[in-house]
C-alpha cells in the first residue's frame, strides 16, 4: 500500500499550496493570541484618544493593579472551566478570605505571615468541601457554587458583624500595593526575556528532532524580538512611575506556574481531557473525581490568595468585597477563548481576557462615563469577543 | 436524462490533506451505486459536499442533480432538491422521543402550532417501513439500541420522501436480522425508483444488493463498473492498490497456562437489581484470542466493561488472575495490572475529539510518562510516533486533532492508545467496526502477533466471519449467559447463531 505515513513535516509540506501553507504557519503562531492583543491595543488608542491621561504610566500602573485581581481569579477559573465546570462562588470566597484575614491582624494582632498561612488553608478547605459535593456527591457545580455564593457572603456578614475592618499592618499593605524598585525590575525583564528565548530555541530543537512542521527561523526571531520589546516598554513605563506593581509579579508568576501545570504535567493533560470527554477520560484509568476536587481546590485557593491582594491594597475588607468577581473572572476567560462546554482554553488567554475587562473599567471611568454604562459596554463586548471567535472558527473548518 | 447525479471534477481540501482530488461519479436513476474505499478514501467527504453540509464554494467542481447544476449552501438546499442523508456517525437527539425525532425540522404545523395526532400518523407509518411497527414513537432514542437507532434514521430520511439518499455506513452497527430489514428497504426502494448511493466496507453486502461499484483510492476514482462486472478481489485489490489473498492472516501459537479466571461473575444493571450479566465462568489462557459472539444486547459489552473496572453497575464474583485473587474497582486498577479494554464506541468513550493524535494515544499510559507529574514529552512523542506508525495512521502529522480524522483511523487511534499500555490482557469490543478491509487484516495481524507474543486477547465482535476467522475458541452469549462454548475446529456460522438466539 503506497498510502504512506505523511508524519514528517516536511513530506506533508510539499503536497501543500502556498496559501495553505501562510495558514499553517499562522496557526502556528497562535493567531488567536495576535488577534486579542490587537483587540487590546485597539481599546488602549480608542481610550488614549479619549483622554490623554490613559496611557499615563501613573494610571497604566493603576490599571495593571486592576487588573491582577481579575487575573488571580480568572487563572483558577479557567481550570475549573476547561475541566468542564464553573465556579460562581469565587467572588464570595474574596470576600470572605479577605474578612478572616482582616480580623485575625485587626481584630486578634496576628503577624502578616500566619493570617496568610490561615486564609490560605481555609481556601484550600473551602474548595475541598465545594469539590467534594461536586465531584463525589455529583451535584452539578452549578448549584454547589451558587448555594457557596449565598453561604460564604453569608458566613462573611456574620462573622465581621458588618462592620468595616481596618487598617492592616504595612508589611500586609506591602502584597497589594509594594512596588519592585527599579533595578531590580530591569534585571527581571532581563531574565524573562532569556527564558523565553532560552524555551523557544528549545522547543524548535524537539519539533525539528520529532520532525513537526518548524515555522521558519526569522519568525521565531521575530517572536522572540516582539516579547523583548514588550516587556521592555513594559518595564520602562512602570519604572517612570514607582516601579512593577508587587500583584503584577504575583500574577505573572501565577500565570506561568499554572500555564506549566496546564501544558506540561499529568494532571494538566488529566483536566483537559475530563472536560474533553469525561466518560473517555474515565475509562483511560484517569481518577475524574480526584481531578475534578483538585480543580475547585485551585480554584478557591487563587480565590483566597485574590482576598488577600484585594484587602491589602484597599487596606480594609468589608462585607461587599469581592461581589460579582465571579463574572468578571468567567468573562476573561471566555474572551480569552475558553469554551464554556469544556477541554480547551488558555491561562494566556484568559489573563489577557482581563486585561481586556480591566482596560474598559479603567477607561470608561477616567472618561468619567457613569456606572451603568460600563455594565452595558461590557456586556457587549463579552457577546461580541464569543461572536468573533465562533465566527472565525466556523470559517476555519468549512 | 440517464444520470440522477453527476459530480464532476470535484477537489475538496482541509488545512493539511486533500481529502477528494478530481473525484468524478455518475449515478443513473434508480440504481444503488456503492462507494467502496480505504478508510480516509474521501467517501465520507463526498457524500458531505452531496448533502450540503459543505457548502458550494468550499470545494472545486461542479455537482448535477437530474442534469441541473446545483449550489448548495445548506443542508436544507440539499433536502429541497430531494436528497436525504444518513450520515456515519447518528445523528438523533438521545432525549427527544422517537416521533420528535423523525419530524424533527419539518414538524407538519397549522399556524406554527404542531399537529401532534398527524406526526404519530404519520410516524407510525414509516417506522412500519423500516420494520420497527413494535416501538413506540414516544419512546426516547437514548431507550434504543444502537441499531435501532440506525432505523430510526432510515424512517427519518423516507420521511423526507427523497429522490436520492445517500447512506454512509449505515450498517456498521447493526445486527444480522437488522441488515436484511435494511437490505430489503433498499430493494423496495429501488422499485420505487428512488438512487441510493451506499457506502460499506462490508463487501458481501455491496455484492448483494449494488448495481454499480465506484472505487475510491487517495482521494480519487479508481474505477466505476457493473457489479456484475467485479469480484470482491478485485474491488479489494483496487482499494489497497495490492491483492489481498486472505481475509484472516494465519498464524502459528499455542495457548500457555491460564491467565485470567473469571467465576460465578454476574453484572446488575446500575442502581438495579437485573441482571445483565448472570453468573458467568470462563478463563482465557496465555496467548490465546478468545472470541465472544452474541447479539446486541446480550450482555457482552457490559461484561467486559465490568471486568474492566468501568461499568456504573455492580458485580459479583470471583476473578483470579496468574493465581491470585484480584479486584478491580476502576479502570485505573485494571491498567496497573495489564488489562486494556478498546470499547465499542470510539467517539463517546475511546476518544477525545479535540485533542491531537499524540495525546490520544498517550491518554492512557500518562502514569508511565511523567517524573513528578511532570511529563517526559520526548518520550510521549517518540512512543505516540512509534503506535501511529505500527497501526498506520493516516494523517498529516500526529497534531492533527482526531475529530478531523476518517472513521478508521480514529479507531487506529483507540487501538493504538491501548497498545501503548503494553497489556497482557488486551480486551477488543467490536475492534473493525467501520475498518476497511486492508486494515482490518493490519488489525488482525497485530492480534496475532500480540497473541504470538503470549498475551491473551479477548474479542467482542458481532461479525461472524471475524470470530470465526480469528478465534481460537469462541463462547457464545445470549441474554446475559454463555450458551455454548466452541473450539475453533467446531464452530460454524449456524451452532453459534443457533446459541446466540437461545438454544442450548
Ligand atoms: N474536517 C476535516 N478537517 C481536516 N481533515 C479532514 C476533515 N474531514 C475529513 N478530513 C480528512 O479527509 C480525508 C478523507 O476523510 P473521509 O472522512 O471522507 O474518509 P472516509 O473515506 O469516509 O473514511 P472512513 O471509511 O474511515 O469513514 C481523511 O484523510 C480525513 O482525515
Ligand atoms: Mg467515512
Amino acid at each position: 500500500m503506497d498510502a504512506k505515513l505523511q508524519h514528517s513535516g516536511n513530506e506533508a509540506d510539499k503536497t501543500l499550496t502556498g496559501k495553505q501553507k501562510a495558514m499553517q504557519l499562522l496557526g502556528k503562531m497562535d493567531l488567536r493570541a495576535y488577534t486579542m492583543i490587537a483587540a487590546l491595543l485597539g481599546i488602549w488608542v480608542f481610550f488614549s484618544f479619549m483622554n490623554e491621561f490613559f496611557l499615563s504610566p501613573r494610571n497604566l500602573s493603576n490599571l495593571f493593579l486592576q487588573m491582577s485581581v481579575t487575573s488571580i481569579l480568572a487563572i483558577g477559573m479557567l481550570l475549573v472551566i476547561v475541566a468542564g465546570h464553573i465556579d460562581l462562588s469565587v467572588g464570595s470566597i474574596v470576600g470572605l478570605t479577605g474578612g478572616i484575614a482582616a480580623i485575625l491582624q485587626v481584630w486578634y494582632d496576628w503577624n502578616t505571615l500566619p493570617v496568610i498561612l490561615v486564609t490560605l488553608f481555609v481556601g484550600v478547605l473551602i474548595g475541598l468541601i465545594q469539590g467534594w459535593w461536586v465531584a463525589y456527591q455529583a451535584v452539578p457545580a452549578f448549584i454547589v457554587t451558587l448555594g457557596g455564593m449565598m453561604m460564604f457572603r453569608g458566613v462573611l456578614m456574620g462573622i465581621s458583624k458588618g462592620s468595616t475592618i481596618a487598617p492592616l499592618e504595612d508589611t500586609f499593605k506591602l502584597i497589594g500595593s509594594g512596588y519592585i524598585p527599579y533595578l531590580m525590575g530591569w534585571g527581571l525583564a532581563v531574565v524573562a526575556i532569556v527564558v523565553i528565548a532560552v524555551s523557544q530555541w528549545k522547543q524548535r530543537q524537539t519539533r525539528k528532532k520529532y520532525g513537526f512542521a518548524l515555522s521558519p527561523l526569522y519568525a521565531d526571531v521575530i517572536k522572540i524580538l516582539f516579547y523583548a520589546v514588550l516587556i521592555g516598554i513594559f518595564v520602562s513605563l512602570m519604572n517612570s512611575y514607582k516601579g512593577i506593581p508587587f500583584p503584577i509579579i504575583l500574577v505573572l508568576v501565577l500565570a506561568i506556574l499554572f500555564t506549566f501545570i496546564a501544558k506540561k504535567t499529568r494532571m494538566g493533560r488529566h483536566i483537559y481531557a475530563i472536560g474533553g470527554n469525561t466518560e473517555a477520560a474515565r475509562l483511560s484509568g484517569i481518577n475524574v473525581r480526584w481531578r475534578t476536587m483538585t480543580v475547585f481546590v485551585f480554584s478557591s485557593l487563587l480565590a483566597s490568595i485574590t482576598g488577600i491582594v484585594l484587602t491589602a491594597r484597599v487596606n480594609a475588607a468589608t462585607i461587599g468585597a469581592g461581589t460579582m468577581y465571579e463574572l468578571d473572572a468567567i468573562a476573561a476567560c471566555v474572551i480569552g477563548g475558553t469554551s464554556l462546554m469544556g477541554g480547551s482554553g488558555t491561562i494566556v488567554g484568559a489573563v489577557i481576557g482581563a486585561l481586556v475587562m480591566a482596560s474598559l473599567d479603567n477607561g470608561m471611568s477616567i472618561m468619567n462615563m457613569e456606572n451603568f454604562w460600563q455594565f452595558i459596554v461590557k456586556g457587549g463586548v463579552l457577546i461580541l469577543a464569543v461572536w468573533f471567535d465562533m465566527y472565525s472558527r466556523r470559517k476555519k473548518t468549512a | 436524462m440517464r444520470y440522477a447525479l453527476e459530480m464532476k471534477g470535484i477537489t475538496k481540501e482541509f488545512p493539511g490533506v486533500k481529502a477528494l482530488d478530481n473525484v468524478q461519479l455518475n449515478v443513473k436513476k434508480g440504481e444503488i451505486h456503492a462507494l467502496c474505499g480505504e478508510n480516509g478514501a474521501g467517501k465520507s467527504t463526498l457524500i458531505k459536499i452531496l448533502s450540503g453540509l459543505y457548502p458550494s464554494g468550499s470545494y472545486e467542481g461542479e455537482c448535477l442533480i437530474h442534469g441541473k447544476p446545483q449550489s448548495f449552501s445548506s443542508i436544507r438546499d440539499a433536502e429541497t432538491a430531494g436528497i436525504a442523508i444518513i450520515y456515519q456517525e447518528l445523528a438523533l437527539v438521545s432525549e427527544m422521543t422517537v416521533a420528535e425525532n423523525i419530524v424533527l425540522g419539518a414538524e407538519p404545523s397549522r399556524k406554527g402550532v404542531i399537529d401532534w395526532d398527524q406526526v404519530t400518523h404519520d410516524v407510525q407509518r414509516w417506522l412500519a417501513e423500516v420494520g420497527l411497527k413494535n416501538i413506540n414513537p414516544q419512546e426516547k432514542i437514548r431507550n434504543l439500541g444502537v441499531g435501532q437507532q440506525q432505523l430510526v434514521e432510515i424512517a427519518k430520511a423516507l420521511s423526507k420522501k427523497a429522490e436520492i439518499l445517500l447512506l454512509d455506513e449505515p450498517t456498521a452497527s447493526l445486527t444480522d436480522s437488522e441488515v436484511e430489514i435494511l437490505m430489503g428497504i433498499l430493494q423496495e426502494l429501488r422499485k420505487r425508483g428512488v438512487t441510493c448511493l451506499y457506502i460499506s466496507h462490508k463487501l458481501n453486502e455491496v455484492f448483494r444488493i449494488a448495481d454499480t461499484i465506484t472505487v475510491l483510492r487517495d482521494g480519487q476514482t479508481v474505477s466505476t463498473r457493473p457489479t456484475s462486472q467485479m469480484t470482491e478481489d478485485q474491488v479489494i485489490a483496487q482499494m489497497v492498490g495490492r491483492e489481498l489473498t486472505d481475509r484472516f492472516p494465519k498464524s502459528k501459537r499455542s495457548p500457555g497456562e491460564v491467565l485470567l479466571s473469571v467465576q460465578d461473575y454476574s453484572v446488575y444493571e446500575p442502581g438495579t437489581k437485573s441482571k445483565k450479566v448472570d453468573r458467568i465462568s470462563f478463563e482465557i489462557r496465555k496467548g490465546e484470542i478468545l472470541g465472544i459472539a452474541g447479539l446486541m444486547g446480550a450482555g457482552r459489552t457490559e461484561l467486559v466493561t465490568s471486568l474492566f473496572g468501568g461499568y456504573p453497575g455492580k458485580s459479583d464474583g470471583e476473578v483470579w488472575m496468574d493465581g491470585k485473587n484480584i479486584r478491580i474497582q476502576s479502570p485505573k486498577d485494571a491498567i496497573r495490572l495489564g488489562i486494556a479494554l478498546v470499547t465499542e464506541n470510539r467517539k463517546e468513550t475511546g476518544l477525545i475529539l479535540g485533542m491531537d493524535i499524540r495525546q490520544n494515544l498517550s491518554l492512557a499510559h500518562l502514569d508511565r510518562l511523567h517524573r513528578g507529574g511532570v511529563l517526559q514529552e520526548n518520550e510521549e512523542v517518540s512512543l505516540a510516533e512509534q503506535y501511529s506508525q505500527e497501526l498506520r495512521v493516516k494523517a498529516p502529522s500526529l497534531e492533527t486533532v482526531v475529530g478531523t480524522l476518517s472513521g478508521g483511523n480514529q479507531q487506529k487511534v483507540v487501538i493504538g492508545k491501548w497498545l501503548m499500555t503494553q497489556p497482557r490482557l488486551l480486551i477488543l469490543d467490536e475492534p473493525t467496526r467501520g475498518i476497511d478491509v486492508g486494515a482490518k487484516y493490519e488489525i488482525y495481524q497485530i492480534m496475532n502477533r500480540l497473541a504470538e507474543k503470549g498475551i491473551s486477547i479477548v474479542m467482542v465482535s458481532s461479525e461472524l466471519p471475524e470470530i470465526l476467522g480469528m478465534s481460537d475458541r469462541i463462547l457464545v452469549m445470549h441474554e446475559g449467559r454463555f450458551t455454548a462454548e466452541l473450539s475453533h475446529e467446531e464452530a460454524t456460522q449456524e451452532n453459534i447463531m443457533y446459541a446466540a438466539t437461545g438454544g442450548q
